[in-house]
């Protein structure tokens, strides 16, 4: 089964890959949109600023949400999830994917907090869904980040930093994480895994 | 609630973990990838590993070990130790380290921090400050492994760090690396008090409550230690029972 996983120079493939190896499969990094067009799943990771997805341009766009439309699954991590939704405060001019109502805006905590919010913290199950299958409520996952969405019905799962953020968003086949699965132990692959159970359809 | 996180340092020579005193006198505690297997298993957070090495060959051999660890545990991963350019930070990342710690180059090169961070993004950029106190309430900062006093005070360095681009400090006490006498609480709630970025305090881990009170008193976002997890019979999942029955969030 082939799953890709979209290259767009924001930051480093290597633990998303040797997490993905960890659930079962060798992903493939495309170099062009054409080439999505046989793949079971998409991936699109990232980590940096939000400007960095302008590097997506029209022609991945349409690649992406023609499989998308098509039925095939997609899972955004950190940045890549920002990406699915409409946009975010970090820059204002480039649009998100707009798959999932919500926008990122930059985290308002009081000390002794701290922005970017970078370490372990708890899920809180809401909905829960596919990708959580089998992911306990209280099931801490490893984040780094500063712009988060706020809590919306499409939200499987929420944290807490300062107040509740979307942690897991999911609507049918299109999900997103806000954390790093791929280096969140154990609980991480098994997200990734569920994934892969998605993409086998 | 975010937790505070525990780090283990495996100081890293010819492919052995070693760990000193004070920046000296370096003892044997074992195969890194298998000391790696064992904190996860116990619950460790994340790890760093520190090259105290510069051979070429001993770099392979860190490369291996980065790539080993990376490959089967899915946690944090930062490296450290001789990285000056972007090509050293780019080989540590490409081996496998999600996060690469600067000490000396930054202090010649400071612009090395905002260059990693706009190829990398600011959370794979980790600097390093090892200090020693000079006087009341100041701490200078000192490069080439704690041998060659800067003229930089550690607070100012580690605003300036944060404002070029930094994700995290690590901040090492030089008084008490290797001491197990406690954290330097002083060092760290000034530096912790003064960035918005996470510190990680390190130097001078010897019992549960050195723990509680970087945590509490010392500001700290999280402790790294070496010895005390390298050669201790406490276990990192009895430490964190022992914060979490005093009110410290950890993740278990």
């Amino acid at each position: 089964m082939r799953i890709a996983l979209i290259d767009y120079g924001a930051g480093n493939l290597a633990s998303v890959r040797k997490g993905f190896a960890a659930a079962g499969v060798d992903l493939l990094v495309p170099s062009t949109p054409a080439e999505l067009a046989d793949c079971a799943g998409l991936v699109v990771p990232g980590v940096g600023h939000f400007a960095a997805t302008s590097a997506l341009d029209a022609s991945w766009r349409q690649a992406i949400i023609r499989r998308v439309d098509a039925g095939v699954p997609l899972l955004g991590i950190c940045l890549g999830m920002q990406w699915l939704l409409n946009g975010s405060a970090e820059a204002p001019d480039i649009p998100g994917l707009g798959l999932i109502a919500g926008r990122c805006e930059r985290m308002v905590v009081e000390r002794p907090l701290k922005v970017p919010h970078v370490g372990w913290n708890a899920l809180r199950i809401q909905s829960g869904g596919s990708l959580l299958e089998g992911v306990e409520d209280g099931t801490q996952v490893y984040f780094t980040h500063s712009f988060a969405a706020l809590v919306s019905p499409d939200c499987t799962a929420a944290a807490n930093h300062g107040q509740p953020f979307a942690a897991v968003v999911q609507r049918g086949h299109v999900a997103g994480v806000q954390f790093h699965p791929e280096k969140s132990g154990e609980a991480g692959v098994r997200m990734l895994r569920n994934f892969v159970t998605m993409a086998r359809g | 609630m975010l937790s505070k996180r525990l780090i283990a340092c495996l100081d890293v020579r010819n492919g052995c973990v070693v760990k000193g005193v004070n920046f000296e006198g370096l003892r044997n505690a074992g195969d890194p990838a298998e000391l790696a297997r064992r904190y996860n298993v116990e619950g460790i957070d994340e790890l760093v590993i520190l090259d105290v090495t510069a051979t070429i060959e001993a770099r392979r051999a860190l490369a291996d070990t980065i790539l080993a660890v990376s490959r089967e545990l899915f946690i944090p991963l930062t490296v450290g130790g001789g990285i000056r350019t972007e090509a050293d930070a780019a080989a540590a990342i490409d081996a496998g380290a999600d996060k690469v710690s600067l000490n000396s180059a930054p202090l010649s090169d400071p612009a090395l921090i905002t260059r990693l961070a706009s190829h990398y993004g600011s959370q794979a950029v980790v600097v390093a400050i090892d200090a020693k106190q000079q006087g009341d309430q100041r701490w200078t900062v000192f490069a080439r492994s704690g041998r060659l006093p800067t003229t930089r005070d550690a607070v100012e360095w580690a605003r300036e760090a944060e404002d070029r681009g930094a994700g995290e400090i690590l901040l090492t006490s030089i008084d008490r690396d290797g001491t197990r006498t406690g954290f330097d609480c002083a060092l760290t709630a000034n530096v912790a008090g003064s960035v918005s970025i996470p510190v990680i305090a390190s130097g001078g881990a010897g019992t549960f409550e050195h723990f509680h009170d970087v945590f509490t008193t010392g500001l700290a976002d999280a402790a790294l230690a070496a010895s005390v997890f390298h050669f201790s019979e406490h276990p990192v999942d009895e430490l964190k029972n022992y914060l979490a029955a005093r009110w410290i969030p950890v993740r278990r």
